[in-house]
């Protein structure tokens, strides 16, 4: 019984997708038939809504974030940015590293002071194209591109507490083709902290690479 | 048998859909319509921006294939033998002086304060300061008609010796909307999570319902641009005995769509 309900059910949904989409398809005959008496209607209309818009930008990052006191280490995230103007973006990202040994730490010897050491941030920026432009390499390459200034606010995971963090930056985007670009980042994460005993500004240098994507 | 004539239905269905789909040009479409320019010229750019050189002009009454768009910035293709490169990109502007084959305009609509009025959806991120405490936070809204809108909010709170966070989500009126300053006044209500930080012993989580009122203002700056500066008052229902009051200033800016 419940397949038979299912037979009839499908039969009537496919006779009426093949009929709307031979109502969608233009009737060739019947403007042939008429051709004096009604306009040809404007089949060709562009809308300008319908082109293929690539305004998102998305992509991940990897390169070397030095935390104050705690060292170099390696940092790797992901970014996404929404291209508001040629001049104005919006850019959101999160990214992962690890806390070095302490100068403490190494020169003791004892025991690591502290035990998470992993370190995470995320930051929503807002970034200026500056110097949009081609860049020349030699008499023959020319690269589209261009210096962006970049800046913003979030949080940083540091050592088991969250902490408010502002970040400024310069990048430098390089685009390869329409869909993909390359960029270089030099980054300061600045927040709070007094996880060293009395309150202390940290600045955070980070220098990375990436790669996006548009779409 | 009957197993097999229901998976053919199944196959039917999905060819169905997909002409269906095809007729009315959806899913994959790949909509490249071609204009024809009919100002003077119209420049050609390596790249989708003013700092990218003009490397062609094409002339009145030339052909050219809209391919895709970057902000404001449309991506052209010319006819074969026109120049070594076909592809170059047009300023919105510019592409506002093409009509399509048949001689008609064509309407390339721009982003003005008649749409900031009656935008739909926005989203936004901002910063701000409740009770001495940072925040960062994130809002989703969506407007009933240019008056009302309703807005889901998340914000963390990051203190010097707590932090937390708190979702809220309210009503909002707005009895100028087609002023470019665009005042607002909100109520609404949400919960907050407060936890004291690992450096700090002794104190206890608080988790409670909030309610607000508040007021700010929307200032339209462009495009799809709205910056946004916000006050609210805070009652937090607290187990105590008493309620506590928390003031939360903030400023942000949202897209809308």
């Amino acid at each position: 019984m419940e397949s038979r309900i299912q037979f009839v059910f499908l039969s009537l949904v496919m006779w009426a997708l093949c009929a709307s989409a031979a109502m969608a398809a233009p009737k060739a005959e019947e403007l042939e038939l008429e051709p004096l008496v009604v306009r040809e209607p404007d089949r060709r209309q562009v809308e300008v809504d319908d082109l293929d818009s690539e305004n998102f930008e998305i992509g991940g990052f990897g390169g070397l974030m030095n935390v104050d006191n705690f060292g170099t280490e390696p940092v790797y995230g992901i970014r996404a940015a929404y291209h508001v103007t040629e001049d104005f973006f919006v850019e959101g990202q999160y990214a992962k590293t690890e806390l070095g040994d302490t100068s403490f730490e190494r020169l003791s010897g004892g025991s690591p002071l502290f035990i998470d050491r992993d370190m995470t941030y995320y930051n929503v920026s807002l970034g200026w194209n500056i110097f949009p432009g081609e860049s020349f390499v030699g008499g023959r390459w020319a690269f589209k591109g261009g210096l962006y200034l970049i800046g913003g606010v979030g949080s940083t995971d540091f050592a088991d507490d969250e902490r408010f963090t502002w970040n400024a930056g310069l990048g430098y985007r390089l685009i390869a083709t329409d869909w993909l670009a390359l960029h270089v980042n030099v980054r300061d994460h600045v927040f709070k902290s007094d996880l060293l005993g009395e309150d202390e500004t940290y600045h955070n240098i980070e220098f990375t690479g990436g790669l996006t994507l548009f779409f | 048998m009957r197993g097999l004539t229901t998976t053919l239905l199944y196959v039917g269905l999905l060819a169905g859909l997909l002409a269906s789909n095809v007729a009315y040009g959806g899913l994959f479409r790949n909509y490249q319509p071609e204009v024809v320019v009919s100002d003077p010229y119209i420049e050609m750019h390596t790249g989708p921006g003013r700092g990218y050189p003009i490397f062609y002009v094409a002339g009145q009454g030339d052909e050219v294939t809209v391919l895709k768009r970057k902000t404001d910035w449309f991506k052209v293709r010319l006819p074969r033998g026109t120049h070594q490169f076909r592809e170059g990109w047009v300023h919105i502007d510019q592409m506002r002086h093409t009509l399509d084959l048949e001689g008609n305009e064509i309407e390339f609509p721009n982003h003005g304060v008649d749409d900031f009025a009656n935008r739909r959806w926005v989203a936004g991120i901002g910063g701000g300061d409740l009770d001495g405490a940072n925040t960062v936070s994130a809002y989703v809204g969506f407007h009933l008609n240019p008056y009302i809108s309703l807005q889901t909010e998340a914000t963390q709170i990051l203190a010097d010796y707590s932090d937390g966070w708190m979702v809220n989500g309210g009503i909002y009126m707005h009895p100028f909307p087609y002023s470019r300053i665009s005042p607002f006044f909100t109520i609404g209500t949400g919960y907050i999570s407060i936890k004291p930080q690992t450096t700090i012993v002794q104190a206890e989580d608080l988790e409670d319902e909030i309610a607000h009122a508040g007021a700010g203002a929307n200032v339209y700056i462009s495009d799809r641009f709205i910056l946004r500066l916000e006050y609210k008052r805070h009652t937090v229902y607290t187990s105590r005995d008493e309620n506590e009051e928390l003031n939360e200033w903030k400023a942000g800016f949202s897209l809308f769509f």
